[in-house]
């Protein structure tokens, strides 16, 4: 069987029903940063299928900007989830709730 | 001559605004001063430009601007000065000079001295603007302008509850009379097509029959309220709460009259319709005679007053009525002189007798008060129409002219009256002056008015003695403009029955009110008396129950009424809608709010939803978009 477009965009899709439900189940931090990696990669996937179907470089290239965001996303994020670790001992979404109405 | 015109008009405005600008300080005694001197300068241009009009100098007319201009719709500010409205600016301006001096010193110790004199100069200015217009818009501005002014003064103590309830009555009595003239005003826009009163004059003798009566009619319910005639008389009356001089320069000597000057004005119109004009004479008498029967028994010094202002307001509708406008004119210049007079000399007794109004209480006051004495006796003779003084010009003028015109009806109702008139006014002056000292019971001590006032009240007491040997000038300058019809008895015995008969008439009346009121044995009543119990002095007691009348059945159902609205529809649909709308906002509110709980994953979910929801309805356009032509064909064959 050759593996063709439907298949990638697929996977894409299913790769990033796992991404939202970690995000959406995962209460430890660090594993709601892993989801968004997730999510992100799938739409990489689906990028990159989608320009190398159509010939056109453009997708790739905007899959490249992606990885560089998710890139400094992660390295903030991570900076961030480590001072509130120090502050507070946990990573718990849980417990995160200063910004309570 | 212009500049005349401006000035007459002008400097009242500019003396009601410059005593606004220190109404929230305390009384400053110039306030009065400069307030009376721009109204005495409005006083002297007018006379000037009486005199210009006397030469012979022709009518000035002035267009300021543009008030409006839609389509065929032209009405300017446009001023006029012409022979009837010069002898309405000289009563104004006259009366209101002597009303400003004389307030200097009656609202002497009134907190609101200054807020007085902003209102009292901005009812000169309305009155100026309704009697100079040259246009129905800018004599109904002035109209409303008066009547603003008016409720202003009447309420002027507006804490006392029933000044500010008379002054309500007063302007909705004139308000549901203002929607008659605003009628006659739109009837008269719309088949003649303007409101300039010389070009609406001269294209009503092509209109319909029928439509100049209805555009009489709708005119003289206006003239009704702004003069109080009957049904609408009962705030005359009421609005005596108002402080003295505002009922000696509004309700005596202008604003009343302007229902007249509006007759008098529009009198190519109602020589039309003659059958109107008669309804209006017979309204007129009646309305003197009814009133005169009010001010018979009343104890109350001011609404004797008021009475005969509404009695005498009779009488010159009567002559406007039978088309005698020049004489109605001159018994309105003749009355506001020694009718302001009389106000005054009550209100200098007033301030002897600490505001008490009760004639009963008063009594032998011509020795400590001998100039106001004078003054108010003087009145009074002019005001019954003993010659020489100005009232037996006028108003046996106005008997003729019903004798001349062949209405013996009215003509004997009149005559009637003017016996009543002179027998009420001289009850006033002998309960007053004369008789016993019986105010010494309830410990006053009167003194006299300032020697200012009495000075300024002077004008009006030489007029009120001289005004009727203007009769001849005065004749020659307003026929210019009315109709000038001499009414002369033929037979010169019956001229001279009718007047000696009249003058011995209303001197016996007087030596009878004299007779019964000024002796000594008069006290204080308390109601125990047989002619207190008889049904004719309860009933002119009680202004033959109008009053109640209309409370029972006009105020209450209305109140009533108004009450099932507030409770049914106001609070039920209005407020209740308004209400659920919040409501609604409110409970959504308090069941999302949980959406806020501040949990990052609780709000993640949300995001998730929201992302699922937006993508959905994308996808949902998206196939509608693509499918449309489907979609229509389907909906077209389910018949929508």
């Amino acid at each position: 069987m050759e593996i063709g477009l439907n298949h990638y965009l697929a996977l894409s899709a299913i790769l990033f029903s796992i991404g939202l439900v970690g995000v959406m189940r995962r209460k430890n931090l660090l594993l709601l940063f892993l989801a968004t990696e997730i999510l992100l990669n799938s739409v990489n996937i689906a990028f990159a299928a989608i320009s190398h179907y159509y010939g056109d470089l453009t997708g790739q290239m905007f899959a490249f900007f992606v990885i560089a965001i998710a890139a400094s996303e992660v390295a903030v994020g991570l900076g961030l989830l480590i001072v509130w670790h120090k502050r507070h001992g946990n990573i718990d979404l849980d417990t995160m709730s200063t910004m309570r109405g | 001559m212009e500049l005349y015109l401006y000035i007459a008009l002008f400097a009242p405005l500019v003396s009601s605004l410059f005593s606004a600008l220190f109404t929230a300080t305390p009384k400053k005694m110039f306030t009065g001063v400069v307030a009376s001197g721009l109204i005495i300068s409005a006083l002297v241009s007018s006379i000037v430009l009486l005199v210009h009009i006397l030469n012979g100098g022709g009518v000035v007319h002035v267009e300021l601007m543009t008030w409006m201009e839609t389509g065929d719709l032209y009405i300017p500010f446009g001023f006029v000065v012409d022979e009837v409205s010069v002898t309405m600016m000289m009563v104004v301006t006259l009366v209101s000079s002597v009303v400003h001096v004389y307030s200097v010193g009656y609202m002497d110790h009134d907190k609101g001295f200054n807020r007085f004199f902003s209102y009292l100069s901005a009812f000169v200015f309305s009155m100026m603007v309704l009697v100079m217009s040259d246009n129905f818009a800018g004599l109904f501005i002035g109209w409303e302008g008066v009547g603003l002014c008016s409720w202003l003064l009447i309420g002027f103590w507006y804490h006392k509850e029933s000044a500010t309830w008379a002054a309500n009555e007063a302007f909705i009595m004139n308000r549901i009379a203002d929607l008659g003239m605003l009628i006659g005003l739109f009837l008269i826009y719309w088949h003649t097509g303007t409101l300039q009163y010389t070009e609406a004059f001269a294209a009503m003798p092509s209109l319909n029959t029928e439509i100049v009566t209805w555009i009489g009619i709708f005119l003289f319910i206006g003239a009704m309220g702004k003069s109080a005639q009957f049904p609408l008389h009962t705030w005359l009356a009421d609005a005596m709460e108002g402080p003295t001089p505002v009922s000696a320069l509004i309700h005596a000597a202008t604003m009343v009259t302007a229902g007249v000057y509006l007759v008098v004005r529009s009198s190519p119109l109602f020589d039309l319709i003659p059958h109107v004009g008669l309804f209006i004479a017979s309204l007129g008498a009646f309305v003197a005679l009814f009133a005169a029967s009010m001010a018979l028994v009343n104890r109350d010094m001011k609404r004797i007053i008021a009475y005969s202002t509404l009695s005498q307001l009779g009488y010159m509708f009567v002559a406007a009525g039978l088309g005698a406008y020049w004489v109605a004119l001159f018994h309105l210049m003749a009355h506001a002189f020694f009718k302001a007079l009389l106000f005054l000399g009550a209100g200098n007794v007033m301030h002897a007798m600490h505001d008490e109004l009760d004639p009963f209480k008063m009594g032998g006051l011509k020795k400590p008060m001998k100039w106001t004495f004078i003054m108010m006796t003087l009145a009074s003779v002019a005001l019954a129409g003993i010659y020489p003084f100005a009232g037996f010009f006028s108003k046996d003028l106005i008997l003729e002219v019903a004798f001349v015109e062949h209405h013996f009806i009215l003509y004997t109702v009149l005559l009637f009256t003017a016996g009543l008139t002179a027998f009420y006014s001289f009850r006033l002056v002998a309960l007053i002056f004369h008789g016993e000292e019986r105010y010494k019971l309830f410990g006053v001590h009167p003194h006299e008015a300032y020697k200012f006032m009495l000075i300024g009240m002077s004008p009006l007491l030489l007029l009120a003695i001289i005004a009727g040997s203007f009769k001849m000038t005065y004749f020659e300058m307003v026929t210019a403009l009315l109709p000038a019809t001499e009414y002369h008895i033929h037979s010169h015995l019956t001229f001279w029955i009718m007047t000696i008969g009249t003058q011995l008439f209303v001197g016996l009346s007087i030596l009878y009110a004299y007779k019964k009121y000024a002796n000594s044995s008069i006290t204080v009543p308390n109601g125990t008396s047989k002619m207190e119990n008889s049904f004719v002095y309860k009933m002119l007691f009680n202004q033959y129950y109008i009053p109640y009348l209309y409370q029972e059945y006009f105020v209450k159902p209305y109140r009533e009424l108004s009450t099932v609205f507030w409770e049914q529809v106001d609070m039920k649909i209005v407020d209740a809608s308004v209400d659920g709308i919040a409501g609604i906002v409110y409970g959504t509110g308090e069941k999302t709010r949980a959406m806020q709980s501040g949990n990052l994953s609780t709000m993640l979910k949300w995001m998730v939803a929201g992302t699922v929801g937006l993508l959905s309805l994308a996808v949902v356009f998206g196939l509608a978009a693509r499918y449309s032509g489907e979609i229509k064909t389907i909906l077209s064959g389910l018949g929508v």
